[in-house]
C-alpha cells in the first residue's frame, strides 16, 4: 500500500470519529433534550424558559451551529496533518 | 409619509438594487450558469445559501404557526435548521470534491447508470415543483397586499421580475443577488423583532427578552401559559402532537432539507472542499439568526393579540383588526350577542375559511354564514402574525414598509433558486447527459435559459391558479426529498460496496411510499378517494413525519438488495476514496 493511500484511510478513520462523536451531540440536544426528555427537563428552569423548551426553540439551534464550526476547525487541523490541505 | 409610499420607496430601491447585480454579474459559459463559475467566497455562498434556503414561508409564515402551535412549533425551528449540520458533516464536503453541477449528476456517475440519474432527475422535478408552486402564490400575495393589486396581477409581477435576473445571470447573477436579499430580509426581519421586545421586556435582544420579565414582574412565558389556560388552550410551552409525531416530523424536516437538490447544489459554487464545510456553518450562522428570533416574535405577538382582543369591546377595537377583517383574513361573529369578543380554544367556524356575507352586524362587524356553535368567536388567518405584528405594536410606519421589502425578497430569493435547479435538471442532466450529448456549450446555456423560462411559467400557473393540494404537498415536499435523494448520497459515500441496484430500488420504493401515504393520509385522490382520518396513521405517524419511516425503509432495501447484487465496479470504488479526501477538488467540471 502507498504511502497516499495509508494516509488516506488514517484520515477516514479520524474523519468517522469526530463524526460519530458530533452527531451524538447533534442528536442528544435536539432529539434527547428538545423532544425525548423535555417533561424531565423542564422542572429546571433557565430564567424565563422552561429548560426542555429552551433546548427545543433556542438551544438546541445555538449548539447546531457550534457544532458545525468545531467541525470545521477539527477537519482543516486534520487536512493539515495528512498533506490533505490546500 | 403614509406606510404606502414608504412601501414603494423601500421595494423600488431594493428592486434596482437587485436588478444592479443582475445586469453586473451576467453568465457567459454554462459552468457561470450552472454553479457560478465555482468562484463564490464562503461568505458570499453562505449568506445567498441563507436566502435561497428562507422562503416567504420562513419569513411570513413561521412565527405566526409557531405563535398558534406553541411547542408544536419547534418541528420547524429544529428540523429547518439541524439539517445544516447533516449537510456540512455528512454531505457538502465530498460532493464539492467529487465536483460536478447537480445532485442527478452525483447519482448517475456513482452508480454508473443512466437509469439511476434518469430516477434522480425525475425525484428532482417532483420535489422542486411543489416547491416553487408555494413560492410563487407567497410572491403573489406579498405583492397583493402591500401593492394593493390583484394578487394575480402580483404573481405576474413576481414571475417577470424572478425571470429577468435568473434568465441572465444563471446562478452567478442569482447568487450575488441572492447576497443583497439576504441583507434586506434580516434587517427588515429584525428591526420590529427589536422594537416589540423593547416595548414588552425592556430587552432589546429577542432571544433575551422571550425568557424575560414583563411589567408587573412575572415571566413573559408563564403569563402566556397562565393566559393560555384560563382560555382553555393547552399551555404554551407544552404543546399536543404526541412525542413520537414531534419526533418523526423533525426528523423527516431534517433529513429533507439536508436532501433538497436547491439547497445541495449551493455547495457546488466554492472553489475547495474546505470552503464548502466553512459556508455551510456560515449559511446555518445567518440563517439561526432568523430563526431563533421568530420563536420570540411567537411568544410576543401571541400575548399581544390575546391580551389586545379578549373580552374587549368590538367597538373599541383598533384599527388594525377592522383592516385585516376587510381583507378577510380575521373573522368575529358575536354569537353571545354581548358585543365582547370571546376568544378561547375552539375552532370558530365550521370549515377552514371563513364565509362572509355582504351584510354588516349591529357592531359594524362583517357577517359571516359558517360560524360554529362552539364558544370561540374569533377566526384569525396565521400567516397576519408577523406582517400585523408590526401594528399591532404601533411601531413606525417604515418599519411596517421594510417588512413588505424583506417578504419580497425571502419570496423571490428562494423562487429563483428553484427555478434554477429545474432548469438545470432539464437542460444539463436531460439534454446534455442523456437526449443530445453532442450539444454545444452555446447550445446547453440556450437550453438552459428556455427551459428556464417554461418553469417560470408553469409555477406561475401554479400560482395563478393553485390546485387545492399545492399548500399540503409544500411540507411534503421535504418528506419526498428524505425519503429519496438522501440515503442514496449518503450511503453513495460512506459505504462503498453500494451498488446502483441497492441505490435504485430503494429509491423507488421510498418516494413511492411516500406518494402513497401522502395519498392516502394527506390529500385523497381526486373524486376517488378522501384522506384517511388521524386514527388509522401508521404507529401514530402524521404524512409530514413519515418521511423519516421512508427513508428507513429506502435504507433497508438498499443495502438489503446491493449485498444480494455484484459489488460495483473497481473504478467506481476508487471514485469513492477520492472523494473522501479533500485535496485536489479542482473546478467544478463538465466531464
Amino acid at each position: 500500500m502507498s504511502d497516499q493511500k495509508k494516509h488516506a484511510k488514517a484520515y477516514w478513520k479520524e474523519n468517522l470519529k469526530y463524526l460519530i462523536i458530533l452527531l451524538a451531540i447533534w442528536f442528544i440536544v435536539s432529539y434527547g433534550c428538545g423532544i425525548l426528555f423535555r417533561e424531565e427537563l423542564n422542572q429546571f428552569r433557565l430564567g424565563g424558559f422552561k429548560l426542555g423548551f429552551w433546548f427545543a426553540q433556542q438551544g438546541s439551534i445555538y449548539v447546531f451551529v457550534i457544532l458545525i464550526f468545531v467541525y470545521v476547525r477539527l477537519m482543516n487541523k486534520l487536512d493539515k496533518k495528512y498533506g490533505f490541505d490546500e | 409619509m403614509s406606510v404606502q409610499t414608504w412601501t414603494w420607496i423601500l421595494v423600488g430601491i431594493t428592486f434596482a438594487l437587485y436588478f444592479g447585480i443582475a445586469i453586473w454579474a451576467r453568465a457567459g459559459s454554462t459552468k457561470e450558469f450552472y454553479v457560478a463559475g465555482g468562484g463564490v467566497s464562503p461568505l458570499a455562498n453562505g449568506m445567498a445559501t441563507a436566502a435561497d434556503w428562507m422562503s416567504a414561508a420562513s419569513f411570513i409564515s413561521m412565527a405566526g404557526l409557531i405563535s398558534f402551535m406553541g411547542y408544536d412549533g419547534s418541528v420547524f425551528l429544529m428540523g429547518w435548521t439541524g439539517g445544516y449540520v447533516l449537510l456540512a458533516l455528512l454531505l457538502a464536503p465530498y460532493l464539492r470534491k467529487f465536483g460536478k453541477f447537480t445532485v442527478p449528476d452525483f447519482i448517475g456517475d456513482r452508480y454508473y447508470s443512466n437509469t439511476a440519474r434518469t430516477v434522480a432527475v425525475i425525484c428532482a422535478l417532483i420535489v422542486s415543483f411543489t416547491y416553487v408552486a408555494g413560492q410563487m402564490r407567497g410572491v403573489g400575495i406579498v405583492f397583493s397586499q402591500f401593492l394593493q393589486v390583484d394578487i394575480n396581477v402580483g404573481v405576474i409581477i413576481g414571475m417577470t421580475v424572478v425571470l429577468i435576473f435568473a434568465f441572465l445571470g444563471g446562478m452567478k447573477g442569482i447568487t450575488y443577488t441572492q447576497v443583497a436579499q439576504y441583507c434586506v430580509l434580516i434587517f427588515a426581519f429584525m428591526v420590529p423583532a427589536f422594537f416589540i421586545s423593547m416595548q414588552m421586556t425592556g430587552n432589546i435582544i429577542p432571544q433575551i427578552g422571550m425568557g424575560g420579565k414583563v411589567e408587573g414582574g412575572a415571566f413573559l412565558l408563564d403569563k402566556l401559559d397562565t393566559l393560555h389556560t384560563q382560555l382553555g388552550f393547552n399551555e404554551y410551552t407544552s404543546g399536543t402532537k404526541s412525542t413520537w409525531d414531534v419526533f418523526a416530523i423533525t426528523l423527516a424536516l431534517m433529513v429533507g432539507t439536508a436532501g433538497l437538490p436547491h439547497v445541495i447544489v449551493r455547495f457546488f459554487t466554492v472553489p475547495k472542499v474546505k470552503d464548502a464545510r466553512k459556508s455551510a456553518g456560515l449559511a446555518l450562522l445567518f440563517i439561526a439568526i432568523l430563526y431563533t428570533t421568530a420563536p420570540a416574535i411567537a411568544v410576543f405577538s401571541r400575548t399581544n393579540l390575546i391580551e389586545t382582543v379578549s373580552n374587549k369591546d368590538y367597538q373599541e377595537i383598533p384599527a388594525w383588526f377592522k383592516n385585516w377583517e376587510d381583507t378577510g383574513l380575521i373573522a368575529w361573529a358575536d354569537k353571545n350577542g354581548d358585543g365582547k369578543i370571546q376568544y378561547v380554544a375552539g375552532s370558530a367556524l365550521d370549515g377552514k375559511k371563513p364565509e362572509f356575507t355582504e351584510a354588516r352586524g349591529v357592531n359594524g362587524e362583517r357577517l359571516i354564514s359558517n360560524a360554529s356553535t362552539a364558544t370561540n368567536e374569533l377566526y384569525v388567518d396565521r400567516d397576519i402574525m408577523v406582517l400585523a405584528n408590526p401594528e399591532i405594536a404601533k411601531l413606525p410606519n417604515w418599519v411596517i414598509a421594510l417588512v413588505a421589502a424583506g417578504g419580497l425578497a425571502a419570496a423571490l430569493s428562494t423562487a429563483a433558486g428553484l427555478l434554477l435547479v429545474i432548469s438545470t435538471s432539464i437542460s444539463h442532466d436531460l439534454i446534455k447527459k442523456q437526449l443530445k450529448p453532442t450539444i454545444s456549450e452555446k447550445g446547453e446555456l440556450l437550453a438552459a435559459r428556455i427551459s428556464i423560462f417554461v418553469a417560470i411559467i408553469i409555477a406561475g400557473l401554479f400560482g395563478i391558479y393553485p390546485p387545492g393540494f399545492v399548500a399540503a404537498v409544500v411540507a411534503l415536499a421535504f418528506g419526498l426529498a428524505a425519503a429519496s435523494f438522501f440515503p442514496a448520497i449518503i450511503l453513495g459515500i460512506f459505504d462503498k460496496r453500494m451498488n446502483k441496484e441497492g441505490a435504485i430500488a430503494g429509491m423507488i420504493v421510498g418516494i413511492v411510499l411516500m406518494l402513497c401515504y401522502m395519498i392516502r393520509y394527506k390529500t385523497g385522490l381526486i373524486w376517488v378517494l378522501d384522506p384517511l382520518p388521524k386514527s388509522e396513521w401508521w404507529f401514530g405517524t402524521s404524512p409530514e413525519g413519515f418521511g423519516t419511516i421512508a427513508m428507513i425503509v429506502n435504507v433497508v432495501v438498499s443495502v438489503v438488495v446491493s449485498r444480494c447484487t455484484a459489488a460495483p465496479p473497481e473504478e467506481v470504488q476508487e471514485l469513492v476514496e477520492n472523494i473522501r479526501i479533500p485535496s485536489g477538488a479542482g473546478e467544478a467540471s463538465n466531464h
